[in-house]
């Protein structure tokens, strides 16, 4: 490879990073309140509101409904309003992020689903708040599950990005799109999908060395 | 023979003790404002009535058993009592509070002073022992050196000084029902809640969770109200006990006197495994009247159990054979069902009978049996 090849490469890899790493984190700022609002407000839950739970259930659905690749370009209009552009690295974070939310919000409910409601009731025994329920019940009790969720989405927005190329956001995933595959440049083909490989199995790894040291479920 | 005497009376006493067992029952809920006092709780899911207007005192200091079987509505008697279940209708006042209307919100600082322990112990498994201990103090706004210096006694009192820093998942269940008793304690509680708190353990462990509880009473006074299916339980820590069916308060009493006169079938039942029955195969050849020998029950409890019954019973009404039975203590009275046979002759029997019954027994003739077979 060329060094001209090495600086696109490394550039690529520095735009993947990022819009995995900034959607990401939108997206668990986000998909954590509302899967929490999803859990807190089913039947049964401890802020039970079912006309709240239905709308936000829609609302996530129809968003997980949507191929990406249709969000990416639907949602120019809205990413032009808070990016600025509708073209690039930042613009693509916008349509990854609301893409990534309603996905990582889901995943964040099921763990908090699966928290004991004889901790919930214990808690609510003791005089605890909903909002102390929350905050030392719910939350640290579904941290192993909300942390590999999250590293199932910071995997899922790897492969996600590459499709932002679509709209000029380059990565990776473009990377190897335009030059291994329309420019039939092998080695290159070759060199991203190692990268995405070790990227992939690095998060993986570290994510799974996070949620061990964080369950306490087992002595 | 003087002192003889001053015995017998004493039975007599006691035999019309046994009589008017409900009466005595509704007068023991303890001088002064009792903890907790329900009237006429009512709680239905659906068309099935949970509780079916069940009304009980507990006095302060007391140890009340609430026992019945699996669906009998005690889980929803003691969740009435700390607010997480609302009654339908009549009135739950603690501490002379009437709760029932209260809105979460105001029952919160009501909470605190009711702890709370389970079969399931539900202690947060993400939390060290001392966290999980000084959590209700968290909720109530104590510094942390404050609640972990008030963690770390308590972890004392229930024997586990040295696992202040492990996690729930380490210990074994009796430990963390002992992890659990010191957080419900943890916010000085006026009253103990106990929701099947030794269904899950094994029974040595259950000796000393109960023991422990048993031990708090004393030291701290405190007032505990225990559900449970188990009558071993009842009958090794209770004052009190308070038998529900249907969601109906069917029977309430002092533990022995309920032991020594089970008056539903449902306490009998209850009763069953802890109390001696007759041995199956003498029950399978019952005959209703035939038989050269007469099988009795004989049931007897306090002071009448005290004296030489079998001996006098030989010496003064002729012979009889000891079939099965003994004396137990039952807070620390004597609680004896004894299972004889008597020779089915009219004059034998009736002296028999009345022998038994004239030292405070209560006899009931269950049929009768040929000896030789």
């Amino acid at each position: 490879m060329s060094s001209t090849m090495i600086d696109l490469f490394l550039r690529s890899l520095w735009e993947t990073v990022l819009m995995t790493g900034a959607s990401g984190a939108i997206s668990f700022v986000f998909g954590l309140p509302l899967g929490l609002a999803l859990v807190v407000t089913d039947r049964g839950g401890i802020a039970q509101n079912l006309w709240v739970n239905r709308i936000l259930g829609s609302i996530v659905n129809g968003f997980r409904a949507v191929p990406f690749i249709i969000l990416l370009v639907a949602l120019i209009p809205l990413t032009r309003l808070i990016a600025g552009t509708s073209i690039g690295t930042w613009a693509a974070i916008v349509p990854l992020s609301i893409a990534a939310t309603p996905y990582y919000a889901r995943i964040a409910e099921v763990s908090l689903r699966e928290v004991d409601r004889g901790l919930i009731e214990a808690v609510r025994a003791m005089g605890g708040s909903r909002w102390t329920i929350v905050r030392e019940v719910l939350v640290p009790e579904a941290m192993p599950g909300i942390v590999a969720g999250f590293t199932v989405t910071l995997v899922t927005l790897v492969g996600a990005s590459a499709m932002a190329g679509a709209i000029g956001a380059g990565g990776l995933g473009d990377l190897a799109i335009r030059y291994g595959y329309q420019r039939f440049e092998t080695s290159v083909m070759i060199a991203v999908v190692s990268v995405l490989i070790v990227m992939v199995c690095a998060l993986q790894w570290a994510g799974d060395r996070l949620v061990a040291r964080l369950d306490r479920r087992v002595a | 023979m003087a002192s003889r005497r001053v015995k017998d009376d004493k039975m007599n006493q006691h035999v019309s003790a046994l009589a008017s067992n409900g009466a005595l029952a509704a007068a023991a809920g303890g001088a002064g404002e009792p903890v907790v006092r329900l009237i006429d709780v009512r709680r239905h899911f659906g068309p099935t009535a949970a509780l079916d207007g069940v009304s009980l005192t507990v006095g302060k200091g007391e140890i009340v058993g609430i026992i019945g079987r699996s669906g009998a509505g005690k889980s929803t008697l003691i969740r009435c009592l700390n607010g997480l279940e609302r009654p339908d209708s009549g009135e739950v006042h603690i501490e002379g509070r009437e709760i029932g209307r209260l809105g979460e919100n105001q029952l919160q600082p009501l909470r605190r002073r009711i702890g709370m322990i389970f079969q399931h112990f539900n202690l947060l498994s993400a939390k060290t022992v001392e966290e999980n201990v000084a959590l209700p103090l968290k909720i109530e706004g104590v510094s942390r050196p404050e609640r972990l210096r008030r963690a770390a006694e308590l972890l004392e009192l229930v024997g586990l000084a040295g696992k202040a820093k492990a996690y729930p998942a380490s210990l074994s269940g009796g430990q963390k029902q002992r992890v659990g008793i010191a957080r419900a304690l943890a916010a000085r509680p006026a009253l103990l809640l106990s929701d099947e708190a030794t269904s899950a353990l094994d029974p040595e462990t259950t000796r000393s969770i109960l023991a422990l509880l048993r031990d708090i009473n004393r030291q701290l006074g405190l007032t505990i109200i225990l559900i449970t299916h188990e009558m071993e339980v009842v009958r090794s820590i209770a004052d009190r006990v308070a038998v529900i069916d249907a969601g109906r308060i069917v029977e309430e009493g002092e533990v022995w006197k309920v032991f020594a006169d089970p008056q539903s079938d449902i306490t009998t039942s209850l009763l069953q495994g802890i109390r001696p029955q007759l041995p199956a195969e003498i029950a399978q050849r019952l005959s209703p009247t035939l038989g050269s020998e007469a099988v009795l029950r004989v049931d007897i409890a306090g002071e009448a159990a005290l004296g030489p019954l079998l001996a006098d019973l030989g010496g003064q009404a002729g012979a009889f054979r000891f079939i099965h039975g003994g004396i137990e203590r039952v807070q620390g009275r004597p609680v004896g069902t004894l299972f004889l046979a008597v020779p089915s002759g009219e004059p034998d029997l009736l002296r028999t009978v009345q022998f038994l019954t004239g030292r405070g027994a209560r006899v009931e003739v269950l049929g009768h049996v040929f000896d030789n077979d």
